[in-house]
């Protein structure tokens, strides 16, 4: 089977862009993905999926390019003690990065992991999953052509999280990345992800946990404006497992994120949630599909939107809840706060139930500054910028506070009020 | 301290004068009580003299100590000193109480060019004042307003306000939705902070909180004019015989 017509040029355009690595465990796994990509084709702007945001730059055979945001402020996570594993345009940094080894869990990298590798199973293997109900061609992509990554298995607790960095430093890099992540039962392991990465990124991280096992994720995405970004996530659920993940965009012209979530094991919890601020040029889309397939499991989808200049938000969340998945605690919510009216935001809900004994809300919103709010602020003195300021911030609150470990949230908060100092119209 | 002449407002958005000429000034150090009954513009001419949007006034001015405050901000006016008790105090959901106030405060010290009060000395003040006001640890730390009871958040407007310290205080029906224990609260607080140097604009319905907070002045508002000016007795007899007596007086 070929691609559909209208997509084989672009698709072909695209891997005729791309060498395969061989060699290798992984090998089967990429050669099947190339086989994937080329009966699917990559996305299309008529793609009922991507309907909200054009794959057009995300598919292109190069990387448009995009200019290097320098910054001299201090480095993301810089006051915690965490593992750093550097990647510069997509090219792992040894001199940058910590040595891979910390007890409770082993860290490999993807393009030089020995023959006999526990992520054999892995790799690819959630996102092949993932593929069903709905196609998702760039992850297919990503695990046939990922040049690197990261295959962390956690056994036991780490003392500290892994920090994935990503710098950007040539304009027209074309990063793709691959990460598999396997937490033991009873492990618990938080991964920290900063930076713009390059030009364009393509970035697929797989976590599979199992049974009692815990999953903490934060992650930033830089601050360099014209970067793009297609991201996927696909997570796997155990038994009373924990999987959590926040993500803070700002700036940044193109961003996909994918998040594929699978409940299997009874009583597991999901959360996952995002805030993002974009001024002017900026487009940001948050796709989630979470499959509640065992009994008794919670997830929350909880993303947030403040744009402003024209900026464009987009959101896409579907809880489908198996016939079997009895008392399912579903909760999505999507909320948009307009600074201006030449911005827009798009949702597009969905619930999708086959048990009878669940309790699954959703809502969506999309609203200006409360100016009775800003009124009753500015009344006490508090200048209309800071007033302004206070309540981007508290609309954010109900994102950032999925966050589990305060000094993480204390950090997420100091970065949007820092964007937002620096974004200030009077 | 606080001079209104001739004080007219209109709707914005539509074509409604609301008020139709408003004369009132009150001195530093008294206190001038507005009555009447709803829906004779009491809250809008509160809310135009503190700078709320959507109001446009047609005629005439307001100054506070000099200044004139129509041409300010609504920020400036209160870093000027006035300060306006909501009849409705707003919720603000995410914005910690605490935050709030010590931002209120230090906005004002800076817009003032003095210096900002430290987080120390912040948290021993607002602790003092907010336990003259029964106020709670948890009260502080909620987000502003956001599940108080109409009484605390009445005690919450009296807090910002004695920690503010402004020149002139307008209270709008802060007495509403109050029980007798609340109100005494309330009613120590306003007069905690009476003295020479600070004017009070009390708009109230009833006699019951001009009983705790005596008034000097007392004048009734009807149709968005200021009807009549009196002393103390004024109230007594709208306590006894409503509006009606008054308004049949001058038509
Ligand atoms: N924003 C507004 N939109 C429409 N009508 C208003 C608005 N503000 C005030 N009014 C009208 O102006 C009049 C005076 O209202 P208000 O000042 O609240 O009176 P009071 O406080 O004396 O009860 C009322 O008729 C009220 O309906
Ligand atoms: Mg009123």
């Amino acid at each position: 089977m070929a691609a559909p017509l209208v997509k084989q040029d672009a698709t072909q355009a695209r891997l005729d862009a791309l060498d395969l690595p061989t060699g290798g465990w992984s090998t089967p796994a990429r050669q099947d993905a190339l086989a994937r990509v080329q009966n699917m084709g990559l996305p299309h702007a008529r793609d009922e999926y991507w309907k909200y945001t054009k794959p057009a730059t995300l598919v292109d055979a190069t990387a448009p390019k995009a200019a290097v945001y320098e910054t001299d402020e201090a480095p993301m996570f810089g006051d915690m003690d965490r593992l750093k594993i550097v990647f510069v345009d997509g090219v792992f940094d040894a001199d940058a990065s910590d040595d891979l080894s910390l007890e409770g869990i082993t860290i490999d990298r993807l393009s030089d992991a020995k023959d006999i590798h526990w992520a054999k199973d892995l790799y690819g293997a959630l996102e092949v999953k993932g593929q069903d109900p709905v196609e998702r061609p760039l992850a297919a992509l990503n695990t046939a052509f990922a040049s690197d990554g990261v295959l962390i298995h956690a056994t036991k607790t780490p003392s500290k999280p892994v920090n994935l960095i990503y710098k950007h430093q040539s304009d027209s890099s074309d990063a793709i990345l691959h990460h598999v992540v396997k937490v033991d039962s009873g492990a618990s392991l938080t991964v920290l992800e900063n930076g713009p990465a390059a030009a364009r990124f393509n970035k697929c991280l797989e976590v599979d946990i199992a049974d009692g096992g815990a999953f903490h994720h934060v992650r930033t995405q830089g601050r360099d404006h014209e970067r793009r970004a297609a991201t996927h996530m696909f997570a796997r659920l155990g038994t009373e497992s924990t999987f959590k993940s926040f993500t803070m965009t700002v700036n940044g012209v193109l961003t996909r994120n994918e998040c594929v979530i699978e409940l299997t094991g009874d009583d597991a919890v999901a959360h996952i949630a995002g805030a993002c601020m974009g001024d002017g040029d900026f487009h940001h889309d948050d796709t989630v599909f979470i499959t509640h397939d065992a009994v008794n499991c919670e997830s929350r989808q909880v993303f947030k939107k403040v744009l402003r200049n024209g900026a464009t938000g987009v959101f896409q969340g579907k809880i489908l809840v198996k016939p079997d998945a009895q008392k399912t605690d579903g909760y999505q919510i999507s909320q948009s706060l307009l600074l201006d009216e030449d911005s827009q935001f798009l949702a597009k809900p969905e619930l999708e139930i086959y048990a009878d004994d669940v309790a699954c809300s959703h809502g969506s919103t999309s609203g200006a500054i409360d100016e009775d709010a800003l009124f009753y602020l500015q009344s006490r003195g508090i200048p209309h910028s800071i007033a302004q300021d206070l309540l981007v911030l508290s609309f954010l609150a109900e994102a950032v506070d999925e966050i589990e470990d305060e000094a993480l949230q204390e950090e997420i908060l100091t970065r949007a009020e820092a964007w937002l100092s620096r974004h200030r119209k009077d | 301290m606080l001079e209104i002449k001739n004080l007219q407002v209109k709707l914005e958005e539509e074509d409604k004068q609301i008020l139709k000429g408003v004369d009132l000034t009150v001195e530093a150090g008294k206190v001038h009580a507005i009555m009447g009954p709803n829906g004779s513009g009491k809250s809008t001419l509160s809310y135009v003299l503190s700078g709320k949007g959507g109001y446009e006034v047609t005629g005439g001015d307001a100054t506070l100590a000099g200044e004139d405050l129509l041409d300010m901000e609504a920020e400036e006016r209160a870093a000027a000193g006035l300060f306006l008790a909501f009849q409705y105090p707003v919720e603000i959901p995410g914005v910690g109480n605490m935050t709030f106030l010590r931002t209120a405060v230090n906005s004002q010290r800076k817009a003032r060019g003095e210096e900002e009060m430290s987080a120390a000395d912040f948290l021993k003040l607002v602790r003092a004042k907010a336990k003259d006001l029964k106020i709670d640890a948890d009260m502080l730390k909620r987000p502003v307003n956001v599940g108080f009871s109409g009484g605390e958040k009445k005690r919450n407007e009296i807090l910002q306000m004695a920690m503010l310290e402004p020149k002139m205080c307008i209270l709008d029906e802060t007495d509403s939705g109050l029980d007798v224990d609340a109100m005494k609260l309330v009613a120590e607080g306003v007069n905690a902070l009476r003295d020479e140097g600070r004017g009070f604009l009390v708009i109230t319905h009833y006699q019951r909180l001009l009983d705790h907070i005596k008034p000097d002045v007392v004048h009734i508002m009807a149709a968005g004019r200021i009807v009549k000016t009196g002393g103390p007795e004024l109230a007594l007899e709208v306590e006894k015989n409503g509006y009606a007596d008054i308004l049949a007086e001058i038509a």
